[in-house]
């Protein structure tokens, strides 16, 4: 029973993986960055989307208070958090949000307010969804961590 | 503000025979980025490469870290240089490191276009510009032309 638990939940995140894959939203770097983890660092992943996600929602709040001023003018300092945002989503994998922040930089770089709005909308549409995905990526990774203790518990003689 | 982080990355060749296909002995890189999470990454990215006998990497958060790694004495094969660092830019800094009269191959790391300028990457003293995301295989490509260019 337990075994199949472990199994199951190996299954459960794959098909996780594979959805993500498929809908665009990951890509392959995701399983470079996977690659990366290792017993020197077990939690290396985790960090690093940690960090990611930390950086992101600030620089989303930045991106919004600067749309939200009335005369926007500081289009360069958008395109700078933008720049930092693309490079961040380019080096975990995540290749929607990266798109989207491409966009987002077009419409910046012509002076687009409208547009800029419409693509900030869409990014913090992408970065949540991205977000909910992996948190649930990592719970099933920490119920099969759990369950394979629970199957080879560790013996004391 | 951060101190540099070093790593002494040892592959954990075998005494015997080693890993047939390592020339270099040591290769020492430098990873230049405002950003911690690309920091991490590229750290590792490298560290985890089995292109040296013993891999060293070296972090630094802005310019002025860079720049006293180097005034400290410190010097690197690679330096892995961010471009978009908003105080002072990549090219800056690299401008900044070859008027120090730093050899070493220096690399701008992309978030757009890394063909889009040439003129200007030329200018600043870059020997190449890649774009994020940083690979394996980019990085053996610069490992196999620091060989070359030996």
């Amino acid at each position: 029973m337990l075994g199949w638990g472990v199994e199951f939940l190996r299954a459960e995140m794959n098909r996780l993986l594979a959805l993500l894959f498929h809908q665009g939203v990951l890509d392959e770097q995701f399983l470079q960055l996977q690659q990366l983890q290792d017993e020197s660092s077990p939690n290396f992943v985790s960090e690093v989307i940690t960090i990611y996600f930390h950086e992101s929602e600030k620089l989303l709040r930045n991106l919004r208070l600067l749309l939200m001023e009335r005369e926007l003018s500081d289009y360069k300092k958008m395109e700078i958090h933008l720049n930092q945002m693309m490079g961040s989503s380019s080096s975990i994998g995540a290749k929607r949000v990266r798109n989207v922040c491409v966009a987002f930089r077009a419409a910046s770089e012509q002076n687009n307010h409208a547009g800029c709005l419409r693509a900030l909308e869409l990014l913090e549409h992408e970065y949540c969804y991205l977000k909910n995905k992996l948190h649930e990526l990592f719970q099933i990774e920490q119920q099969r961590a759990l369950a394979s203790v629970v199957r080879y518990p560790a013996r004391h003689n | 503000m951060a101190s540099p982080s070093m790593r002494w990355i040892d592959d954990g060749c075998n005494v015997d025979g080693g890993n047939p296909g390592l020339t270099r002995e040591k290769l020492f890189v430098l990873v230049v980025a405002d950003d911690a999470l690309v920091r991490k990454v590229h750290e590792k990215l490298v560290s985890k490469l089995k292109v040296a006998k013993q891999v060293q990497t070296q972090t630094a958060a802005n310019r002025k870290e860079a720049l006293d790694l180097h005034l400290s004495g410190s010097s690197f094969d690679i330096i892995l240089m961010d471009m978009q660092m908003p105080i002072m830019d990549g090219p800056e800094a690299t401008k900044e490191l070859r008027a120090m009269g730093v050899e070493s191959m220096i690399v701008g790391v992309t978030s757009v276009d890394a063909t889009a300028d040439k003129e200007a990457i030329v200018e600043a003293g870059l020997d190449e510009c890649l774009a994020k995301p940083l690979t394996a295989e980019k990085i053996k490509y610069l490992v196999e032309t620091l060989e070359r260019n030996k």
